[in-house]
C-alpha cells in the first residue's frame, strides 16, 4: 500500500514542481510590489504609496498609449472574433471537402510563424502602402493584430461548436424554422458562450503583443507595451511597474472570467 | 452574405428541391463564410511572407527600402562578408555567431523547460481533480499575461542591484553582485521564464492521460523508480514531450523581445538581428533573407514534429 501511494508522491518532483510554482510568480510578485514603493528606486523599498499610479495616470504619453491600446484591442478583438465566427461555422460540423485542410493552415498559420517575421513582413508591405496612399492611421495597427487574433479568437469558438448538438438544429428545420432563423435562434445563442470566450482570448492578446506592433506602427503610435520596452531603455522608475500591474490584473481578470465562462460547459 | 444564410426560406414549403442543388448550395455558403478569414489572413499574414521572399532577392536601397534589380546580395550577406581591404570572400563571423547563439539557447531553455517542466506536470496531474484545476490555472495565468511584463519581472531579480544579488550579498555569499544581466545565461534563464507554461500545459495533458496504475504496476515488480519514469512514463507522455518541447523550441528560435532586453543588445539573437537590418542597418534584402532562413529553420523543427507525432499516434492507434 505504500508503494501505491508513493507513486503520487514522488518526493523529488514534489519539490521541483513546488520551487517552479514560486520561481513563476516570485519575479511578478516583486514587480507589483514595487509598483507601491514610495520611493524611485527598484531596488530600496521606501514605504507604501500610490505616487507611481499617480505619476502613470497624468502622464501624457501613457495616456496616449492607453487609448490607442484599447482602440486597438477592442476593434481587433470585434473584428477578429466576427471573421472567427463565421470561420467557425464554414469549417464545423462539415463532411471533410476539398480546401479544408488549406484553410485551417491559413487560419493556423500566424501561430506558426515568429512574431518578429510577421511584424517585418507588413513592415516591408505597409511601407508600400503608406507611400502610395499617404495614410499613416491606425488601421494598419487594427489589421495586423485582428490577422493574429484570428486563430486565438477561432479556437474556443470550434471548440463549442464541435460539442454542441446538431439535432438542436434539426429540431428547429423540423419546425419549420428557415435556416436563418433556425441560425439566429438556435445555433448563435449557443455557440454564444465560445464566441465571448473567442473574443476575450483575441483582446488579451491584442492588448499584450509588442513585436509586430514595434513594426507596424508609424512614428508616435506607441502602444502600451512598445511605449514601456521603450521606456525599458532609459531609467526605469516604479512607473513601469505601476503600468504593468495594471496591465497584469487586466489580463488576470479576462483570463479568470474565460476560465468561468468555459468551465461551465464541462 | 444574406443569399448565402438564407439559401432558400421557401425550402421546407418546396422539399424537392434536388440533392444536388443542396449541396451546391452548401458549398457556396462554406466559401463564403469562409472568405473573410482567407482575405484578411492572405492580405496581413500570409501575403506579406512572399513580398518578403521577393525583397531579399533586391538590392539594398542607399537609405533603407529597396532598389527593384534582382540582387543575391542579401542571402550572399547572411553568411558571408568581403574584406573592405583586398574584396576577399569571407565567412560572417558575426552572423554566424548569431545563428548558432540562437540554437544553443533555444536548445538549452527546451531542455531546461522540460527539466522543470515534466515534474510539474507530473506533480499537477497526480493532484485531486478539484485541485489539478487551481494548480492548472496557476501555469495557465502567466501564459497568458505579457511577455514584455514578465520579462521584465525576471530583468529585475537578476540586476546587479536586484533580489538575487541582495540575498546573495546580504548571506555573504558573495562579496561583489554578480553580472548576470547581458550575459546568455539571463537570456536563456528569460526564455524559460517565459516558456515555461508552454511546456507544461501538453505535458500535463498527456499525462492526465497517464494510467497511473501502470506506475504502480511496476513499482509493484521491484522496478526502480528510474527504471519507471525510463520504462513507463516517459514513453505514456511521449506526446506531450515532443509538443512541449516544439512549443517552447520555435518561440525561443524568434524570440526578440527577452534577448533585447536581457542581453541588452549585446548579446544578440536572429530575431535582433533581423531588427537590426530594418533599422540601424539599413538593409532590407539582408533583413528579409533573415527572416527568411528563421521561418526555414522553424519550418523544419515544425515537419520533424509533425513526424514524430505522426509515429507516436501510430504507436498508440
Amino acid at each position: 500500500m505504500a508503494r501505491a501511494f508513493e507513486v503520487r508522491r514522488q518526493r523529488g518532483f514534489v519539490t521541483v514542481a513546488i520551487l517552479c510554482f514560486i520561481a513563476l510568480y516570485a519575479p511578478m510578485v516583486t514587480l507589483v510590489a514595487y509598483s507601491f514603493n514610495a520611493g524611485s528606486s527598484l531596488a530600496l523599498w521606501e514605504g507604501f504609496s500610490l505616487r507611481w499610479y499617480g505619476a502613470a495616470w497624468e502622464n501624457e504619453a501613457v495616456q496616449e498609449a492607453t487609448i490607442r491600446s484599447v482602440v486597438v484591442a477592442v476593434s481587433a478583438s470585434v473584428l477578429a472574433t466576427a471573421i472567427a465566427t463565421m470561420a467557425a461555422l464554414g469549417t464545423t460540423r462539415v463532411p471533410h471537402y476539398r480546401g479544408l485542410t488549406a484553410v485551417y493552415a491559413l487560419i493556423n498559420q500566424p501561430l506558426m510563424v515568429p512574431e518578429i517575421v510577421t511584424g517585418v513582413a507588413l513592415l516591408v508591405v505597409f511601407a508600400i502602402v503608406k507611400e502610395a496612399t499617404g495614410y499613416h492611421g491606425l488601421f494598419y495597427l487594427i489589421a495586423a493584430h485582428t490577422a493574429f487574433c484570428i486563430p486565438f479568437a477561432y479556437l474556443p469558438i470550434r471548440a463549442r461548436l464541435q460539442g454542441m448538438d446538431s439535432r438542436l438544429e434539426a429540431a428547429a428545420a423540423d419546425l419549420y424554422a428557415s435556416p436563418w432563423a433556425a441560425f439566429r435562434h438556435v445555433t448563435l445563442p449557443l455557440m454564444f458562450p465560445g464566441i465571448i470566450a473567442g473574443a476575450m482570448l483575441a483582446f488579451v492578446i491584442s492588448l499584450d503583443d509588442v513585436v509586430i506592433t514595434e513594426f507596424v506602427k508609424s512614428a508616435g503610435q506607441d502602444t502600451l507595451p512598445t511605449y514601456m520596452l521603450g521606456q525599458l531603455r532609459r531609467v526605469v522608475t516604479p512607473e513601469i511597474n505601476a503600468i504593468s500591474t495594471v496591465l497584469l490584473a487586466i489580463s488576470v481578470a479576462i483570463v479568470s472570467i474565460f476560465f468561468l465562462v468555459t468551465r461551465k460547459r464541462t | 452574405m444574406p443569399e448565402a444564410a438564407e439559401p432558400a426560406p421557401e425550402a421546407p414549403a418546396a422539399p424537392r428541391v434536388d440533392a444536388e442543388e443542396m449541396a451546391r448550395r452548401a458549398v457556396r455558403r462554406r466559401w463564403l463564410l469562409n472568405l473573410p478569414a482567407i482575405l484578411w489572413l492572405i492580405l496581413f499574414a500570409a501575403g506579406p511572407l512572399l513580398v518578403v521572399l521577393l525583397y531579399s532577392f533586391l538590392a539594398a536601397g542607399d537609405y533603407g527600402g529597396v532598389r527593384w534589380e534582382l540582387s543575391t546580395d542579401g542571402w550572399f550577406a547572411v553568411l558571408m562578408t568581403r574584406d573592405i581591404f583586398d574584396d576577399t570572400l569571407r565567412l560572417q563571423d558575426a552572423h554566424l555567431a548569431i545563428f548558432w547563439r540562437s540554437v544553443k539557447l533555444s536548445v538549452m531553455t527546451t531542455l531546461a523547460c522540460l527539466l522543470l517542466g515534466f515534474p510539474t506536470a507530473y506533480f499537477i496531474a497526480t493532484r485531486s481533480r478539484a485541485n489539478r484545476n487551481l494548480w492548472l490555472f496557476l501555469i495557465t495565468i502567466p501564459f497568458w499575461t505579457n511577455l514584455l511584463i514578465r520579462t521584465f519581472a525576471m530583468l529585475e531579480w537578476i540586476r546587479a542591484q536586484g533580489v538575487i544579488n541582495s540575498v546573495l550579498t546580504g548571506l555573504g555569499i558573495v562579496d561583489e553582485p554578480v553580472q548576470m544581466l547581458y550575459t546568455d545565461f539571463s537570456i536563456m534563464l528569460g526564455m524559460t521564464y517565459v516558456y515555461f507554461p508552454l511546456m507544461v500545459l501538453p505535458l500535463y495533458a498527456s499525462m492526465e492521460k497517464l494510467d497511473f496504475r501502470l506506475v504502480e504496476a511496476a513499482y509493484d515488480l521491484y522496478a526502480s523508480r528510474l527504471q519507471v519514469l525510463r520504462g513507463v512514463i516517459v514513453p505514456l507522455v511521449s506526446p506531450g514531450i515532443v509538443a512541449g518541447s516544439i512549443l517552447v523550441f520555435i518561440p525561443s528560435l524568434g524570440a526578440y523581445v527577452t534577448p533585447r532586453v536581457l542581453g541588452g543588445g549585446k548579446q544578440m539573437m536572429l530575431g535582433n538581428l533581423i531588427e537590426l537590418q530594418f533599422g540601424q542597418g539599413r538593409n532590407w534584402p539582408l533583413g528579409a533573407a533573415l527572416s527568411i532562413s528563421l521561418l526555414a529553420l522553424v519550418m523544419v523543427a515544425l515537419i520533424f514534429y509533425v513526424r514524430a507525432a505522426q509515429k507516436g499516434g501510430e504507436g498508440h492507434g
